[in-house]
């Protein structure tokens, strides 16, 4: 079941390889890809189209993954990602380094400054909660850092003496793939893969805990443990993923809610499955971004987020019916 | 199989010794202690003094099956293999259910699930928090049953409000009130005056040839 969406997303990948407005030929495509050798099109595919591509991948597998790892935990199909609060702080921590003038002077301050501040929230939510603190006290913090750092970038975007540099900070929020490049990619990977070997430690846990914290512990569960790899693999995953690729919603919440039936509910199974289908999500929303609107820079966070409003409505509509 | 000695400040003050065979009836008013002396003994609970006990498997009062998973996920979910699996399922009755949703089954279905899974763990003691509350009269006793077969191989500690089935069931009544240990002993220690005390209530309570039959009668006028 899960290794069916293997497939899925290898496609996807490709497809968005060879989706660009530079119209490149398959062949000459993957060729000058492999080889390095052809000029223009080794550049657009080397520099342009395959981190685009890989960040894809990279985004929504860390962002349907870091969903499925929330929900699990919670027990709460309405968990996402950005509850810990670590999107809004690494979203602050970019919006800090645009209005200072430290993205333009070094083109990595940005991710490095949002990365920055997801490891903020971190800490601040660990001191919030304390060695004991049950998940309701976790999420609680994490609202309230939320709150924090939404508050804090609205007052940097408000006090701004720069509308260039507003109107920039707004468009970065709304999340998007284009102009990245390898550099990006060798940036986030070893956080988000660092964040992801840490998630996926916790299956057993995860899976022990659908009946319950006090269940789970009496099942041999190092709950201390557990919390600690979900806060630091999801604010990991997360924080990187903010920092390459900006706000991107709703495939946190909406990818492992649709896959859940797929693997009968167990969150163990439901975390590949949902880093796939996150990445494949991703993926198709970043060429469909291209394809709909070739010479306007339509953001993909924009698009994810109308796809998945109305995709998690239908979800709701669907489990009022079952429930009546 | 268990013994403890634990205090958890203003909640209770309690020392217990369990051992093998034991199926031990934790009764008492709502409020008194049952909960926390279960989840303290089991380290759920931040307690001082020592406890000592024997692999055991818990039941919590909570009963919460998150997701939808079918009932021999559940069942397996702490860590069992395939044949204790298949024996707590055979042991619970649970063979018509087997590959159901157990999040969409009735409350009494579900603890009935979770009674196997906590079979499952194959673990000498269990621990159980109101684990017959809300199943039908025949689930009831079959759990009763359960437990008492349990406690042969082990021991079973389970709170309980039903007074009827402890007193028929369990080979020790442990009473506790206002987080301490009142009464504890064979069934005979539910006296007219433990009930007025305790409970406030008068019961019918004689051991007959169809065993030993309790019934609350009504509640005492005034509590000392």
């Amino acid at each position: 079941m899960v290794r069916s969406l293997i497939p899925v997303v290898a496609v996807l990948f490709l497809a968005s390889l060879l989706i660009g407005p530079a119209g490149i030929g398959l062949r000459e495509a993957l060729l000058a890809l492999g080889s390095g050798q052809g000029g223009d099109i080794a550049l657009i595919m080397r520099e342009i189209r395959l981190p685009r591509a890989l960040l894809g991948v990279m985004v929504g597998g860390s962002l349907g993954l870091a969903g499925a790892a929330m929900q699990g935990w919670l027990r709460n199909p309405l968990a996402e990602p950005g509850l810990i609060g670590a999107s809004s702080s690494a979203a602050l921590g970019a919006v800090v380094a645009l209005q200072s003038g430290l993205a333009a002077a070094f083109a990595l301050a940005l991710p490095l400054m949002a990365l920055g501040g997801a490891l903020g929230s971190v800490l601040l939510i660990a001191a919030l909660a304390g060695p004991r603190g049950s998940a309701v006290v976790l999420i609680l913090a994490g609202v309230a850092v939320s709150a924090i750092g939404a508050a804090l970038t609205s007052l940097l975007l408000s006090l701004s003496p720069n509308p260039y540099a507003v109107a920039e900070i707004v468009f970065w929020m709304m999340g998007s793939l284009a102009d990245r490049s390898m550099v990006h990619v060798w940036l986030a990977l070893p956080v988000m893969a660092f964040g992801a070997a840490l998630l996926a430690t916790t299956g057993r846990g995860l899976d022990a805990l659908t009946l319950g914290e006090d269940a789970a512990a009496t099942m041999g569960i190092p709950m201390r443990r557990l919390r600690v790899c979900l806060i630091l693999g999801t604010a990991s995953v997360v924080g990187a993923a903010t920092a390459v690729a900006g706000a991107v919603g709703f495939v946190g919440l909406v990818v492992p809610h649709l896959l859940r039936h797929w693997v009968q509910g167990v969150p163990s199974r439901l975390l590949p499955a949902s880093a796939l289908g996150g990445a494949a999500m991703v993926l198709a929303a970043d060429i469909a971004v291209r394809l709909i609107a070739p010479d306007r820079d339509l953001k993909l966070g924009v698009l994810t987020a109308l796809v998945g409003a109305p995709l998690f409505l239908h979800l709701i509509w669907k489990m009022r019916r079952g429930e009546a | 199989m268990m013994s403890i000695d634990l205090s958890v400040p203003d909640r209770l003050q309690a020392t217990l010794t369990v051992a093998q065979g034991e199926f031990v009836g934790l009764v008492g008013p709502n409020g008194a202690g049952k909960t926390t002396l279960l989840r303290a003994s089991l380290g759920l609970l931040p307690a001082t003094g020592r406890r000592d006990l024997a692999k055991a498997a818990f039941l919590p009062q909570m009963r919460e099956i998150a997701w939808p998973m079918p009932v021999e996920r559940i069942v397996g979910l702490g860590g069992a293999g395939p044949a204790a699996v298949d024996r707590a399922i055979a042991r619970m009755e649970l063979q018509p259910l087997r590959h159901r949703r157990a999040d969409a089954l009735s409350g009494g279905e579900q603890a009935r699930v979770l009674i196997a899974r906590a079979l499952a763990q194959e673990v000498p003691l269990l621990l159980a928090d109101e684990p017959i509350a809300g199943l039908d009269p025949a689930a009831q006793i079959a759990a009763m049953e359960v437990f008492t077969a349990k406690a042969q191989a082990g021991a079973v500690v389970a709170s309980i409000h039903d007074l009827g089935l402890a007193a028929r069931f369990c080979t020790r009544l442990v009473v506790l009130c206002g987080g301490r240990i009142v009464a504890d002993g064979p069934p005979s220690v539910l006296t007219p005056d433990l009930l007025a005390g305790v409970f406030g209530i008068r019961a019918w309570f004689r051991d007959t040839e169809e065993g030993p039959v309790f019934q609350p009668l009504s509640r005492v006028a005034t509590l000392p």
